[in-house]
């Protein structure tokens, strides 16, 4: 069946992505909205954009986004990690007592990093041979992890004055108002972003969310690629502790309890559906970018900051809302837009 | 370009003497089937014959029990869809099975893109391949559009495209029809034929038999799981092949007592759901047993559903016992004297993690109810009631249904409706799937029902019961009644003849 057949009929169509096309958009509302608020706010109070300030917003930034693009590629693949908050916390630990210990700051990021990817493994492998729903599982190593943290840390604390000067200064200074920890997420980001672009295994991230039947059916290692999106996820909220660490200077048992669902947030605010398949790790970053500027503006502008997790919410469901009204429209679009009429190949 | 196979009659793809069974049930029993490339084959057979599980033992998707599956002559064994998917098979299921958050293109190389430097997936020539393949096919597709949204037929070409860019050498197209409009299938047969004159072998399961013949060169017929026949089309006619379909003897498993016939119970009269039936009108009276033949997708259930009031219907009118029913109420049909026993026990007849008795009692929580509080020993009371004269085999009416054999799970279904004591009985394939002991007491169960002045109306693909039970026999073929046929004019010939809209002769 190598044979060409005669071609009939040229499609003759320029690439037009217009699927690419309606996730930019979506991206792009949420910069608009965070470039409004943020303008607006600078409007009120001159003080806000200052070199500082940008930097306190980056700074405030890094850590989140970090963790809601490991939990983005996660998202797609139609899974979901609740044990984020409770990774990070016993990784930033676990640097802290490695560095306190006199250990190399370096080798401690790399510590923080494979405890979290050991975890991501044991949430991998749980949902893919148990065949358990990642809700579940990811609600119990929740548990399970926070759990073996507190017996392992105690009431130990970690503060600053036992880190390393460099590694603390590493958290807080950057190039200009650009925090190093910033850059760091930048290249994550974008490392992340290319992998899921232009690698099979990335593409077939999106076709297990998007639809798992057809996956397998289509020679998708289905499992591998679920485990390999716990293991980046977990290894993200791994090296997120670190920074953590470097960024507060300080970590104890109850580091990043109730992360989960911030990070959960930032990655719905940013359009990456829950229905998987769907949606991006800038889209992800983005969020949090944009929820974490929240907490900076309300100051800013004289709000009390007890109104931040009530405006969160209902950012979360505007953001839902609105990828519901664009789902409709777009599938509405997509119907109308009937490829062709047919035609035969039949010459006469 | 291939060139013409050396040793044209070796066949591409073969099974032989093939055996596969599901529990107690013999889907397949010892067929045998042979592929040749450059050659469409039909597969014929009535609903259950065993058609779709040879498709999924060729796909890869089932191993067989027994027998060989072949590959240019020699043994293999697929482990998986993707094994048969290497070895050059593909298979286009009715519905496809497409990423609908990706653009076509990623559907049709999903897994095997081509890649540029550093095992990068090449898009552009991901784009330009799948451009190529639309082009070869002679269709206009955007390949970089999202798969949500595309028809059927335009599905089906992206899963016929993915077909092309694995060179497969055997396509398997499983009712590829059902769903498509004239100028759609038209358009689809004129791409299978030039596949086909490339050298593919096609494999093409369809229930419109004048498609058979005009596309396929080849057709086996399947008999409950048994290879009947395997010959070239030119030497048959439609008869030829409905009676290869068919022809079987009737026995003694369907006890219908005549009933003096009574008042008109369910009167159906014009009813119209858009797009799924059309002018529906029959009338089923106390202490008749009225049999809805059809094949599958003819639109019985639909009718059944709509006039039990899950569906809604557009136009026509719904009567039962002389109340009119509204659209869209299952309550005031209940209250009205119908019931109705769907077709999948499973999932739309029982619970299947609840206890027998609360099944049983799920259809009466009204009448074992005082004040809104139920009452577990009048739900108990009304379900040792029923499930012993029913005959239903358990340990405890505390046990889980999904403990129960698939025959017993039936009898607790009907136990459930009988428990409202209807004037207007709807069984949805009564006896799929159960043993024919069960079925047996199934069958009495409806007789006896009739002879105390219960109309029912009876949806089965199992001709032999049909026309075993029934009084008359209504047949439906694409949404609309085709015939009506008495039960003295009933036979398996008649029957199949206006399911398959090959006539509507016996229009009573």
């Amino acid at each position: 069946m190598t044979a060409t057949l005669e071609p009939v009929h040229v499609a003759g169509q320029a690439p037009r992505p217009l699927l690419d096309r309606v996730l930019r958009m979506r991206e792009l509302g949420i910069l608009l909205v965070l470039v409004l608020m943020l303008a607006a706010t600078q409007a009120d109070n001159t003080a806000f954009l200052s070199e500082q300030g940008i930097k306190d917003l980056l700074l405030n930034a890094t850590i989140l986004v970090l963790v809601a693009v490991g939990e983005a590629v996660v998202v797609i693949t139609r899974n979901v990690d609740l044990s984020v908050g409770s990774v990070l916390g016993v990784a930033a630990f676990a640097a802290g007592d490695f560095i306190q210990g006199g250990g190399n700051p370096m080798l401690a990021m790399v510590i923080a990093v494979l405890v979290g990817a050991a975890f991501g493994v044991l949430n991998g492998l749980l949902v893919g041979i148990g065949r358990v729903p990642s809700l579940v599982v990811t609600l119990g190593t929740l548990y399970i992890i926070r759990g073996l943290d507190s017996v392992w840390v105690g009431s130990r604390e970690i503060t600053a004055g036992q880190l390393s000067p460099g590694f603390v200064s590493f958290g807080h200074d950057g190039l200009w108002a650009i925090p190093y920890l910033g850059i760091l997420a930048a290249v994550v980001l974008s490392a992340v972003a290319y992998y899921l672009r232009d690698y099979r295994s990335g593409r077939e991230c999106y076709a297990l969310g998007s639809n798992p039947q057809a996956a397998a059916l289509a020679g998708v290692p289905t499992r591998k690629r679920a485990l390999g999106a716990f293991v980046l996820c977990g290894a993200l909220a791994g090296l997120a502790g670190a920074l953590y660490l470097a960024r507060f200077g300080y970590a104890d048992a109850s580091t990043g309890t109730g992360y989960e669902l911030t990070v959960v947030s930032a990655v719905v605010v940013g359009g990456v559906g829950f229905t998987g398949g769907t949606g991006s790790v800038y889209g992800a970053a983005l969020g949090a970018l944009l929820l974490t500027s929240i907490n900076s503006v309300l100051p800013a502008i004289g709000v009390g900051s007890v109104w931040v997790e009530a405006i969160d919410g209902i950012l979360l469901l505007l953001a839902i809302s609105l990828d519901r009204v664009v789902a409709l429209r777009v599938a509405g679009l997509l119907r109308s837009r009937r490829a062709r009429e047919p035609r035969s190949t039949e010459n006469g | 370009m291939t060139l013409p196979d050396p040793e044209p009659r070796a066949p591409v793809l073969a099974l032989e003497g093939v055996s596969k069974s599901f529990g107690a049930v013999r889907a397949l029993r010892s067929v045998s089937l042979q592929l040749f490339g450059g050659e469409a084959h039909a597969l014929a057979g009535e609903n259950g014959a065993g058609k779709s599980t040879l498709i999924k033992t060729l796909a890869g998707v089932y191993r067989p029990d027994e027998g060989t599956v072949l590959l240019d002559g020699r043994p293999v064994e697929f482990a998986g869809p993707a094994d048969a998917r290497d070895a050059g098979v593909a298979v286009i299921y009715q519905e496809p099975t497409l990423f609908p958050d990706l653009t076509v293109a990623e559907n049709i190389f999903m897994g095997r893109q081509p890649r540029r430097s550093l095992g990068r997936v090449d898009h552009r020539a991901v784009h330009d391949a799948s451009a190529a393949l639309f082009q070869r096919l002679g269709v206009a597709m955007d390949p970089e559009r999202p798969a949500r949204g595309l028809s059927i037929a335009d599905q089906q070409l992206v899963e016929i495209a993915k077909a092309l860019s694995f060179d497969a050498r055997v396509l398997i197209m499983d009712e590829p029809t059902a769903a498509l409009t004239g100028s759609e299938v038209a358009r689809l047969f004129s791409v299978v034929r030039t596949l086909r004159e490339q050298g593919a072998a096609v494999l093409f399961i369809s229930h419109r038999l004048e498609e058979v013949f005009e596309l396929c060169q080849r057709v086996t017929t399947l008999r409950d799981g048994a290879w009947v026949a395997g010959e070239p089309v030119a030497r048959l006619t439609e008869s030829d092949l409905v009676e290869r379909m068919v022809g079987r003897t009737l026995d003694e498993l369907y006890p219908k007592q005549d009933t003096p016939v009574g008042e008109v119970a369910l009167e159906v009269s014009r009813l119209t759901r858009e797009g799924v039936f059309t002018d529906v009108s029959f009338t089923v009276r106390g202490g008749e047993i009225v049999g809805l033949a059809g094949l599958v997708g003819a639109g019985r259930s639909e009718v059944a559903r709509a006039v039990f009031g899950v569906d809604r219907w557009d136009a026509g009118s719904v009567t039962v016992g002389g109340r009119a029913l509204r659209p869209g109420s299952p309550s005031l049909a209940m209250a009205a004297g119908l019931a109705l026993v769907p077709e999948d026990r499973r999932a739309q007849g029982l619970v299947m993690q609840m206890t027998i008795e609360r099944n049983i009692g799920l259809s009466g929580l009204r009448a074992t109810s005082r004040a809104g509080l139920m009452s577990r020993r009048a739900e108990r009371d009304r379900a040792l009631d029923w499930a012993t004269k029913l005959q239903v085999k358990y340990a405890r009416l505390g046990d889980l249904v999904d403990t129960l054999s698939g025959g017993n799970q039936q009898k607790v279904v009907l136990a459930k409706w009988l428990a409202t004591k209807p004037s207007v009985l709807i069984v949805d394939e009564p006896t799929r799937g159960i043993d024919v002991g069960t079925k047996a007491e199934v069958h009495r169960l409806l007789s006896d029902l009739a002879a105390e002045g219960v109309a029912v109306l009876m949806i089965s693909s199992d001709l032999p019961e049909i026309l075993g039970m029934a009084d008359r026999v209504l047949v439906m073929h694409e949404g609309r009644i085709a015939a009506e046929i008495p039960r003295s004019e009933a036979t398996e010939q008649s029957v199949m003849a206006a399911a398959t809209g090959m006539t509507n002769r016996s229009q009573a």
